[in-house]
């Protein structure tokens, strides 16, 4: 016990003086926020720079449409089966979206050139992405000034959020049609404890994530307790 | 005074699409516009075959006609062809509609009416129209009915000076193009365009409307039009031949770049950009490769080596590869410079269509799209990807109804090739949809994919039956749609097409 809360502590140091590093390494603007959609106002803030990783496509989606109804051009490499409809419903403006659908071997090239251009990347990386790789775009998103969400996994990202717990509200047995799902979104923010979010995802009138209330359970409580 | 000379190529949107699917002008063809004979030819109508008849009418007379699709675009790029060479000839042509077009009468040049229609006969059949049919008259409304009334490959000369009067006179009322006028002009017992010119003025044009007037003061040797020639369109277009042919699409590239840089230059003296091109590849032994490319803003010289090279490699990889002896480029559609001028503080969206093209040099053209909207029944009708660049074409109004379709929120995973799925009842059977629209059982577990583990279903809607174009030879397809909820709280939507099931989306 003692030396699995000494060895938090260390991470915890290390953690900090990681941030440290980066906010020197940093330019002056880096940093700074983009646009998020509102329903995510207490879950998560992009910022230029930034690496996420999803693993629903819907709250990727969702991540794509702050910046994109802000008016910034958005990309998504490699993601064949991307819902245009559900994207457009999400509040992602499809006349800012380029998409990539199949860059089969070549997906971190197209990648790299399109975060030369666009403020946000959504990524679907074929296999496994070598740390090696992901700090280059790292450097490469810093230098631009773009995020990227990355479908799946992604070494070291600066958030991971997961969408757990969905709940379809408006199907019965063989009558009714799906309306709205409650879910509860979790975001993991380097090896602080999960903070999670409750949302109607989408809601029955439509709109997108009204945020219920923060959700705690006994898991986290523990968790906050060791660190 | 000069005399009209009028061409007339008959049944040509028949001809024309004819000749561009390179089918022989002796099977019976017809046009269809919306489903109705437009024009058909000769052998169609020995059939019985006429102008606004019913397709399944048309294909009952004679089951082997050639059914083709009305274009306008088609048949007027077709006639470009005669008129170009009929403007060799004679400069000045002045084309009426595709099939039709009128010069002034080159008479004196080949020493009579009967000559000069010979020469342009034969020139246009050398151009392998073989209806062609010529009318001379005093004016263009007499020699247009002296070309219908003449032989095929034969010139009918109206006589100067008071003949055509005579002629018109003879012409029944059914020449008139307005509907309405002949049937009533019949009812009244007026036969031929001599007894419309007999009434007085005044009550024609209070009666018959407009085109009866202006015929029957045509017939009184007024309201003539005179022919104006058309200013041919500017030589825009820019080729290059390669003599040896070249093999290699770097080489054809590179000694391409001069011909591309004299194409936006001769535009630019024109004040005008191109922003679609038509790329026309020469090679040896293989077909021809021939596309159209759009740009979102307009072309470079450097763009069009751009979209060189993508044919090119696109050639290569369908096998339709070979050595290259001439490159063509076409403008499209040209517009004026200053439409499409920078802002004066620059824009970002040049900055992305560099990277765009970066990518698309990478993956080639199709590689990176732009998704739209469309209207359609499934997810996957409901969406489409369009080449970056390209314009969308032919899509799906999302205003109608689509009875069938699935109620929103839509499904955010629409997989690009449906997943074979199971989906079985309480006793293990697989669940059917029966002809009538029930279902066999309530279904009880779901299995997404072959690879994925089986599990149990919390709740189920459905069915939502299509059949899609039951009309078709082989029944179409019906379908029934169903949205599934896991346990694990994860919905889907499962397709029961026919025989099997599909997972088609996932409300990821």
């Amino acid at each position: 016990m003692v030396a699995g809360i000494e060895r938090h502590q260390k991470l915890a140091q290390i953690e900090q003086l990681r941030s440290k590093v980066r906010r020197l390494e940093q330019k002056p603007g880096l940093g700074a926020e983009l646009a998020t959609h509102e329903a995510l106002g207490g879950v998560v803030q992009l910022r230029a720079g930034g690496t996420y990783a999803a693993d629903s496509l819907s709250l990727a989606m969702l991540l794509l449409a702050g910046p994109s109804s802000a008016g910034e051009w958005t990309a998504v490499v490699g993601v064949e089966d991307f819902g245009v409809e559900a994207a457009a419903e999400a509040g992602v403006d499809l006349e800012r979206t380029i998409l990539v659908p199949r860059p089969k071997d070549s997906w971190l090239e197209a990648t790299a050139a399109l975060v030369d251009v666009v403020t946000l990347v959504l990524v679907r990386p074929t296999g496994r992405v070598a740390p090696g790789v992901a700090e280059k775009i790292g450097a490469r998103l810093r230098t631009r000034g773009a995020a990227l969400v990355a479908l799946g996994e992604w070494p070291r990202a600066d958030v991971r959020l997961r969408a757990t717990e969905p709940r379809w509200v408006g199907l019965g047995n063989g009558d009714g049609h799906l309306r709205a799902r409650r879910m509860v979104v979790e975001a993991v923010r380097g090896t602080a404890p999960p903070r999670r979010t409750a949302l109607w995802f989408p809601a029955e009138d439509g709109t997108l994530g009204r945020v219920l209330e923060p959700v705690t359970d006994i898991a986290d409580l523990r968790k906050q307790e060791s660190a | 005074m000069s005399r009209t000379l009028v061409v007339w190529c008959a049944d040509w949107p028949v001809a024309a699409a004819l000749g561009e699917q390179g089918l022989p002008r002796h099977l019976p063809a017809a046009v269809f516009a919306q489903n109705r004979v437009q024009a058909c030819n000769q052998a169609a109508r020995e059939f019985g075959t006429k102008r606004g008849m019913r397709r399944r009418d048309a294909q009952a007379r004679c089951p082997e006609v050639q059914v083709l699709a009305a274009d306008d675009a088609r048949d007027a790029r077709v006639f470009e062809e005669v008129l170009v060479r009929l403007e060799e000839l004679r400069p000045g042509v002045m084309p009426l509609r595709p099939g039709l077009v009128a010069l002034r009468s080159p008479a004196r040049f080949y020493g009579g009416e009967a000559e000069a229609g010979a020469a342009i006969a034969e020139c246009v059949v050398g151009l392998g129209i073989w209806d062609v049919r010529i009318g001379i008259a005093d004016e263009l409304f007499t020699a247009e009915q002296a070309a219908r009334s003449a032989g095929l490959q034969e010139t009918y000369a109206v006589p100067a000076d008071g003949g055509s009067a005579a002629f018109l006179r003879a012409l029944p009322v059914h020449v008139l193009d307005d509907a309405n006028a002949v049937s009533l002009l019949q009812r009244l017992g007026l036969t031929t365009l001599g007894g419309l010119a007999d009434l007085p003025g005044v009550d024609v044009k209070a009666r018959f409307g407009a085109q009866a007037a202006w015929v029957r003061r045509v017939i009184h040797g007024e309201g003539a039009r005179p022919v104006t020639g058309r200013t041919p369109p500017p030589e825009l277009a820019t080729e290059v031949a390669f003599e040896p042919p070249l093999d290699s699409a770097e080489a054809v590239c590179f000694s391409a770049r001069q011909a591309a840089e004299g194409f936006v230059k001769g535009l630019a003296t024109r004040q005008e950009v191109c922003t679609e091109v038509r790329i026309e590849v020469e090679m040896d032994d293989v077909a021809d490769s021939c596309r159209t490319w759009a740009h979102p803003r307009w072309f470079s010289a450097v763009d069009l080596i751009d979209r060189l090279h993508w044919q090119l490699a696109g050639a290569v990889t369908s096998g339709r590869g070979g050595a290259v002896t001439r490159v063509r480029f076409v403008p499209e559609v040209a517009v004026p410079e200053a439409v499409h001028a920078d802002g004066l503080w620059g824009g970002t969206d040049e900055r992305v269509d560099r990277g765009i093209a970066r990518v698309q040099g990478l993956l080639g053209h199709e590689a990176v799209v732009a998704p739209v909207l469309q209207g359609g029944r499934s997810p996957r009708d409901r969406q489409a990807y369009v080449p970056w660049g390209d314009r969308p074409s032919t899509l799906r109004d999302r205003a109608l109804p689509w009875p069938g379709s699935i109620p929103p929120p839509a499904p955010a995973r629409v997989l690009a090739d449906p997943w074979p799925a199971e989906v079985c009842d309480q006793a293990g059977r697989p669940v059917v949809v029966l002809p009538r629209g029930g279902v066999s059982g309530d279904p009880v577990r779901y299995r997404p994919s072959a690879g994925q583990p089986w599990q149990r279903v919390a709740s189920w809607a459905g069915p939502w039956p299509v059949t899609e174009a039951w009309w078709e030879p082989g029944g179409g397809r019906r379908v029934a749609r169903f949205q599934l909820v896991g346990v694990d709280g994860r919905a889907w939507l499962a397709t029961f097409d026919t025989d099997h099931w599909l997972t088609e989306a996932s409300y990821d």
